[in-house]
């Protein structure tokens, strides 16, 4: 093992200092990615917990695990803890973190300790969220709908409201880093139309960040304010209207979708072309389709509320916003497809992924049309047709993206290879329990079968158990991915600096790389995705 | 990043300044002005936001451009939203008499 006591030497972020005051009181970007990793990890896996739960009580069509308030308050947790807590911080707290300096050619985050600032938010929102979960939780559902959450629940609304308040601040200043790195760090000739499509797709993701969530702080406060001081705000009993907090909410939390769709939509803008060794097709069209989602994401939130009793006028208008989000999509679809066109497709495991997003993003954004149109959105509302959606999307579209990146980039963030082979094995197993799971979904909910109920007539069953059966499958695969990477650390091939033959700056640099990326400041003479320039080595050619 | 040093009078006069027109929103909201109540309430807050944006926040003495795109657009973005939302509140009660 020559190689490895002579790389082992190298110095570089992980090997720089060690100890826990290290790590807890680090500013370095790379470092806070992985402080940020271990605690997206932990929140996943307790809402993956609820998941199996939901799924298991709806084994059977009679209420028998749990009671009909326990399971409220399951779909209520799940909900909160992977939107809040894993979801829209998953791929910009992590790889956005370590990769956005790295990309640009920058030694840090502008504001390295406002990084270091919206980790600790984000785990003091998360404690308090373990607390809420442990002394009670909340059946809300994760929207806090009126006047429900102020002035009929007597579960912990205050709490979870205050919780998800925090980590919106840390969303926010997540965001803010971004942006002010973005416009002031980028090396020398890192030009606006040689940023790479992840630096784009981030971008537009900081844009929602930082004009949506303080309107979803400021109505949870009002939340809050109504409930503990009886304002009425919100309530009708009160003078206030409920339709209002379903308005300040969606104006959030349907951008909050793009929040967690978009940078994985970057992650699969990186891997696309580096495994078909081609230049991205329509770069320019891909990087503006991401300020364009970002932009029209906010015009579209009362499609929330067709049936809320908004006024008919104001639905027509929804509807048509809502279909307009879908052509910056399509465009990105169809791009990345028109990039693989005649290129030398590898399927390795980031490959499988990106794959496994392209499709079943496409199968969430299609379902998403149906719910735009106010005939059928009237007849599926509140159905597990939306439930399957928003799975695509999410589930479906987001972590696939996040898996992928997690993949492509692991060799950079660790320095060592994960099993090809039980990568593509896990990718397989994710997508398989991800249809399996979810796809009944729709036919239930075509046929009538309402979402957040504990049980359901007897000829929904065969579905719910082909669902429950899938979501074991997926739990496997999620669980496989996490054992080989910690696997890896330590048995793992050692890296080189670029494994895939990757264009990018962040393989330019060692693997680890050192605490401050580069040696020297990099120079930019060449046009992002330059495969053309780049001989694929000769491990990815084997595996064609 | 050009530095703007003011003076801790300046600040102490604004923040005075927010504290009356606080005390004048209370008072305010005492007399009955008719279809004014609103127009007023909303002025003054109005005026103490910009108040904050503009020297608390520095922005009157800003000439970073950065800055200045994230000021117009968070006003785009709450144009956006007030404008949206009153696509159903106009249109509400609309023919329901
Ligand atoms: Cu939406």
């Amino acid at each position: 093992m020559a190689t490895a006591a002579i790389t082992t030497e190298r110095e570089h972020y992980l090997n720089k200092e060690y100890g826990i005051r290290s790590w807890l009181l680090t500013t370095d970007h790379k470092r806070i990615a992985l402080l940020y990793l271990i605690s997206i990890t932990f929140f996943f896996f307790i809402g993956g917990f609820f998941a199996l739960l939901i799924r298991l009580e709806l084994l059977t069509p009679a209420g028998d695990l749990v009671q009909a308030d326990t399971y409220n308050k399951l779909f209520t947790m799940h909900g909160m803890v992977m939107i809040f807590f894993f979801l829209i911080p998953s791929i910009p707290a992590v790889l956005g973190n370590f990769l956005v300096p790295m990309m640009i050619g920058a030694k840090d985050l502008a504001f390295p300790r406002i990084n270091l600032l919206s980790w600790y938010l984000y785990i003091i929102a998360g404690i308090m969220m373990l607390h809420c979960m442990v002394t009670g939780g909340v059946d809300t559902g994760w929207t806090f709908y009126t006047p429900f959450s102020t002035a009929f629940t007597n579960t912990k609304v205050i709490e979870a409201g205050l919780s998800v308040f925090v980590a919106g601040f840390s969303s926010i200043l997540t965001g803010l880093n971004f942006v002010v790195t973005i416009h002031r760090m980028r090396a020398p000739g890192m030009t606006w139309s040689r940023l790479p499509l992840f630096i784009w797709a981030h971008y537009a993701t900081s844009i929602i960040q930082l004009l949506g969530t303080p309107v979803l702080a400021v109505t949870l406060v009002l939340v809050v304010c109504e409930r503990v001081l009886g304002l009425g705000i919100f309530d009708p009993n009160r003078g206030g209207d409920p339709l209002l907090f379903q308005h300040l909410f969606w104006f959030y939390s349907h951008p909050a979708v793009y929040i967690m769709i978009l940078p994985s939509m970057g992650v699969v803008a990186e891997i696309v072309p580096c495994f078909s060794r081609k230049r991205i097709f329509g770069y320019q069209a891909v990087a503006l389709s991401s300020i364009a989602i970002a932009v029209f994401g906010f015009l579209v939130w009362a499609h929330h509320m067709f049936v809320a009793g908004i006024s008919l006028y104001s639905a027509m208008i929804f509807s048509i916003l809502s279909y307009l989000v879908a052509v910056p999509s399509a465009i990105k679809v169809f791009n990345w497809t028109a990039t693989m066109y005649k290129g030398s497709v590898t399927f390795s495991t980031p490959m499988l992924y990106a794959f496994g997003f392209i499709g079943l993003f496409t199968m969430g954004g299609l379902t998403g049309l149906f719910l735009a149109c106010l005939g059928i959105d009237v007849h599926v509302t509140d159905t597990y047709f939306v439930v399957a959606h928003f799975h695509y999307i999410m589930v479906g579209g987001a972590v696939m993206g996040y898996l992928g990146g997690m993949h492509f980039w692991w060799p950079k963030i660790s320095g060592r290879l994960y099993p090809e082979w039980l990568g593509k094995f896990a990718a397989l197993i994710v997508f398989l329990g991800f249809n399996l799971t979810f796809f009944p979904q729709f036919i239930l909910g075509y046929l009538g079968m309402p979402r957040r109920y504990w049980q359901y007539p007897a000829e929904f069953q065969v579905l719910n158990v082909m669902s429950t059966a899938g979501s074991t499958i997926l739990a496997v695969g999620y669980v496989l991915p996490m054992v080989y990477f910690l696997w890896s650390m330590r048995y793992g091939k050692i890296a080189d600096e670029n494994p895939w033959g990757a264009a990018g700056l962040e393989w330019k640099t060692a693997s680890p790389p050192p605490t401050f990326n580069f040696e020297e400041t990099p120079e930019v003479t060449w046009e992002a995705y330059n495969y053309d320039q780049i001989p694929a080595p000769a491990e990815v050619l084997i595996e064609r | 990043m050009s530095e703007h040093i003011l003076s801790s009078k300046l600040y102490y006069g604004i923040w005075i300044a927010l504290m009356v027109l606080t005390v004048v929103t209370a008072g305010v909201a005492t007399i009955d002005l008719g279809p004014f109540n609103t127009i007023v309430a909303l002025l003054i807050a109005t005026s103490k936001a910009l108040l904050v944006i503009l020297f608390f926040m520095h922005v009157k003495y800003t000439s970073e451009k950065l800055t200045k795109m994230v000021i117009i657009s968070s006003i785009f973005w709450l144009l956006l939203l007030l404008f949206l939302s009153l696509t159903d509140y106009g249109t509400r009660y609309a023919g329901h008499g």
